[in-house]
């Protein structure tokens, strides 16, 4: 490398969040490097199950993802790319009256801050909604107008929209060490040091070891998220479906192929960024897939996998300035449901560099809760 | 040889080929305990399927090299190995579990050793019209001929290595003549090759099988094209001709069979899947697993025998395969050095027709780069001009470009397209094959019911919060 590069800012991690936040920053007429050191989309970002929902968030969470749901219905505006989006019910299906009443109590909570997008739907709904749900299921949860996407060409698309924006990125390349000289951030990476304004860690799994360099504590564990995909199949299922007494994430794919996850993890190994699959697991997501829809007893698997992503402990991720830092700013931990949320992530951390400010509610997400843990 | 009963072998073997029946004679030979996993309702594998009950006339069509299985599968059927046919291996973890379908559900059985021995498929052969009904590869055939001794009249062969002549010298003797050969062979390839010759005169036996056998299809009249160029399978719905250039000189072959076939290449997804290192065989043109001198992959006891190591035909995956057995005998302290030693050498004996095979029958440099307009992924319709708009965007490798398009992702698991979509992408780029790498392979290896699945044994669910909706929905 001659000379060492410079930017505005210099975003660690090339998954969506980081992505997103280029692009962002780029359209603001910042100078923005991403360092990534695998490719693009290589974790999560690209290999998720690629539902796009507001249905059953964090309540911290549903006004930043109901901003990123008006940016994803209109995402091509944003990356010149459909991003394979598809606009279709998320619901969640109450297996049991109890499970039913939760349900219907969520809904109540969300309209009570005002927000009207989480229904609830009796048995015939249901079946209208799913013609093949099972007999035994009650009724459920319904957003209407969510939906999915496919989740590396999203990325690839961001990362694509970031470059014309002239985002320089940087892939194959290791972040070794971040540190602050003067008024700049240097970061020593396998193929030398970059200089920038701004520093913003998108490290997902591995960012717990970006904000420890900036003497933050942010206990992220990795996590391998396992997903299956079956040979195509007719048509049966226009929704994205989830379960509530037992984990399920479900879709059909445009092309008949069906999705199947749900949290059951494998084993993940950061170090060397591989996962293993653990079908001693991942069975129960069969056995619920089989349970909530019978159709699937005559599905064949065709692959399986598991991508790396962060969790943090209580399941609601970092987004805010660094506590130790000026000019440092973190956006990682979405404990595997970060995906939709990435368009508005991005907007809000590019406004929060840019001005110093933004009227994205982030407070609970700050990395100061974790000072004392 | 009795039906399985344990979970816990010293050695598992996938595949009972020459090379998986050798390994398997030589360690239960040494007292190992070993399991023998194969897809195929008998031994033999691809090479020798059928051997055991192959009538005197077929055996006479395929030949005594086809003859010698049989030997090879009763030393096999009189060892003490446990032997599982119809066993499809599905996943196989990094401390050497494998989960085996048995049809009726699966199975899992936990190998202190795995030996490899899943051989060699075709190379795809990307090329106008391949795609059609009636198109085949010389291997079907053989297959056909092999398990039922059903053969097609009217074939046209089109493309180059041994086993495209083998083949059409076995359909003669079965009485069908085949319509024609078209060779992909360039003519500067025989000059090429002509340096390796001294060294292949001293594995004589195969040249002189060689010449033979296109002496008889000559005799015959079957026609023979050389360095045919510009190949077309055309057809409506259907192959009906095969068009081309030879002799200066364009042809249009009437027929409805065409049987394709580009050589042979190691089948990796076993070694793919396990994440064994692999690098690039320029001579042979594929990805070889790496193994040292015993066949053992850069995992720690996973061995990789016969044709999957690099090709090597038929009588070197036997000695592949009881090297390996020899190997894994000596690391449990029961060696044989000076049998270990007789297999190296007769191994390099068998060594030296490579180079010549190789250089004269290397890939048609067609099938390498095929036009925008050929299909190159079949399961999932990606053309060969999807791919290098893809690398144009700055996909970088194989798997994003699966990830981007889908090929690779349909049931074959690249098996078909995965070289291919390498090649192309590294011309694209101009990058060496080596460093652009091939797909990552997935479990299971094999399409695997849902509901296998679900009621795969196991132990309790790891509780996953529910609280937070994260975990349930992505």
């Amino acid at each position: 490398m001659t000379g060492t590069p410079m930017a505005d800012l210099i975003v660690v991690g090339g998954g969506l969040h980081g992505c997103s936040a280029a692009l962002h920053a780029a359209k603001r007429g910042l100078s923005v490097i991403v360092i990534e050191k695998d490719n693009a989309g290589r974790h999560a970002s690209g290999v998720n199950a690629g539902g796009v929902r507001r249905l059953g968030r964090n309540y911290a969470e549903v006004p930043i993802s109901v901003r990123s749901m008006e940016i994803w219905h209109r995402i091509e505006d944003l990356v010149d790319d459909d991003c394979g989006f598809q606009r279709c019910p998320q619901i969640k299906v109450a297996e049991t009256e109890a499970e039913l009443e939760t349900l219907a109590k969520r809904a109540a909570d969300l309209r009570e801050l005002g927000f009207t997008h989480e229904v609830i739907v009796d048995q015939q709904e249901l079946r209208r909604l799913l013609p093949a749900v099972a007999p035994h299921c009650v009724g459920g949860l319904a957003s209407l107008d969510d939906g999915f996407a496919i989740p590396y060409n999203t990325t690839f698309a961001f990362q694509r929209k970031a470059r014309a924006l002239g985002v320089q990125f940087f892939e194959k390349t290791h972040v070794e060490n971040v540190r602050r000289d003067g008024k700049d951030w240097h970061v020593d990476t396998s193929a030398g040091t970059f200089k920038g304004r701004n520093l913003l860690n998108c490290a997902g799994a591995w960012a717990g070891e970006i904000a420890r360099q900036l003497g933050e504590h942010a206990p992220i564990e990795a996590i391998a998220p396992m997903m299956i995909v079956t040979a195509r199949m007719k048509r049966f299922c226009d929704a994205v479906v989830g379960g509530c007494g037992r984990p399920l994430s479900f879709k059909q794919a445009e092309n008949g192929t069906v999705i199947i996850g749900g949290g059951r993890r494998g084993y993940p190994d950061p170090k060397t960024n591989k996962s293993e699959m653990r079908f001693s697991q991942l069975r129960y997501s069969a056995e619920t897939a089989i349970g909530i829809f019978p159709i699937m007893k005559s599905a064949t698997i065709v692959r399986s996998w598991a991508g790396i992503e962060g969790r943090m402990p209580d399941d609601i991720p970092v987004i805010g300035p660094s506590s130790t830092h000026e000019n440092a700013f973190h956006a990682f931990g979405f404990s595997a449901h970060g995906f939709q949320l990435g368009p508005a992530v991005g907007e809000l951390m590019a406004e929060l560099i840019a001005t110093g400010h933004t009227n994205a509610p982030i407070a609970p997400f700050s990395i100061t809760r974790f000072a004392n843990s | 040889m009795s039906a399985t009963t344990k979970n816990r072998y010293d050695v598992a073997i996938i595949g009972a080929g020459p090379a998986g029946m050798a390994a398997a004679v030589e360690v239960t030979k040494a007292g190992l305990s070993a399991i023998v996993l194969d897809e195929q309702p008998a031994p033999g594998g691809q090479i020798y399927r059928g051997i055991e009950t192959s009538d005197e006339k077929r055996t006479k069509i395929l030949g005594p090299d086809y003859a010698a299985g049989r030997d090879i599968a009763r030393a096999f059927r009189d060892s003490r190995a446990e032997y599982l046919p119809g066993a499809t291996v599905w996943n196989i973890d990094s401390a050497l579990g494998i989960d085996v379908s048995l049809g009726q559900g699966s199975k899992h059985i936990q190998a202190g050793a795995i030996v490899v021995a899943t051989g060699a498929i075709e190379r795809p052969t990307p090329m106008p019209g391949w795609t059609l009904p009636g198109v085949t590869t010389a291997g079907a055939l053989q297959i056909l001929l092999k398990a039922n001794g059903v053969v097609s009249d009217d074939v046209v062969f089109v493309g180059s290595g041994p086993l495209l002549s083998l083949i059409a010298a076995q359909m003669l003797k079965a009485g069908v003549k085949p319509r024609a050969i078209v060779e992909t062979v360039p003519q500067s390839r025989y000059v090429a090759a002509l340096k390796h010759l001294p060294a292949a005169l001293g594995a004589a036996s195969y040249l002189l099988k060689g010449m033979a056998m296109m002496l008889s299809l000559r005799r015959a009249g079957v026609p023979i094209y050389r360095d045919a160029t510009g190949i077309r399978i055309e057809g409506n719905g259907k192959a009906e001709a095969v068009t081309f250039t030879s002799g200066g000189k364009s042809h249009r072959l009437e027929t409805t069979s065409v049987a394709l076939h580009q050589g042979i290449v190691p089948n990796q997804q076993v070694t793919r899947l396990l994440r064994c290192e692999h690098e690039w065989n320029k001579s042979q043109h594929c990805f070889v697993p790496k193994v040292d001198e015993y066949f053992e992959t850069t995992m720690a006891d996973v061995y990789v025998a016969g044709d999957g190591a690099g090709i090597g035909g038929a009588v070197a995956a036997r000695l592949r395969g009881r090297l390996a057995g020899l190997r894994i005998a000596e690391k449990a302290g029961r060696g044989n050095a000076q049998e270990r030693r007789s297999v190296t050498d007769a191994l390099m004996r068998e060594a030296k027709i490579r180079p010549l095979l190789e250089t004269l029958y290397a890939p048609s440099p067609e099938i390498l780069a095929p036009a925008d307009e050929t299909l190159v992924c079949r399961c999932e319709e990606v053309t060969a001009g999807d791919i290098r708009k893809a690398v144009d965007l700055g996909a970088p490798g194989p798997n994003q470009v699966k990830s981007f398009l889908r090929s690779g992702m349909g049931p074959c698991q690249g098996r078909m397209c995965g070289l291919a979509v390498s090649e192309i992408i590294a011309s694209r780029r101009g990058e060496p094959i080596s460093e652009i790498g091939y797909y990552r392979i997935r479990p299971p290896l094999k399409p695997l019911l849902l509901s296998e699945l679900a009621a795969l044994e196991s132990e309790e669910a790891v509780p996953v919060d529910l609280a937070d909706e994260s975990a349930a929905l992505h």
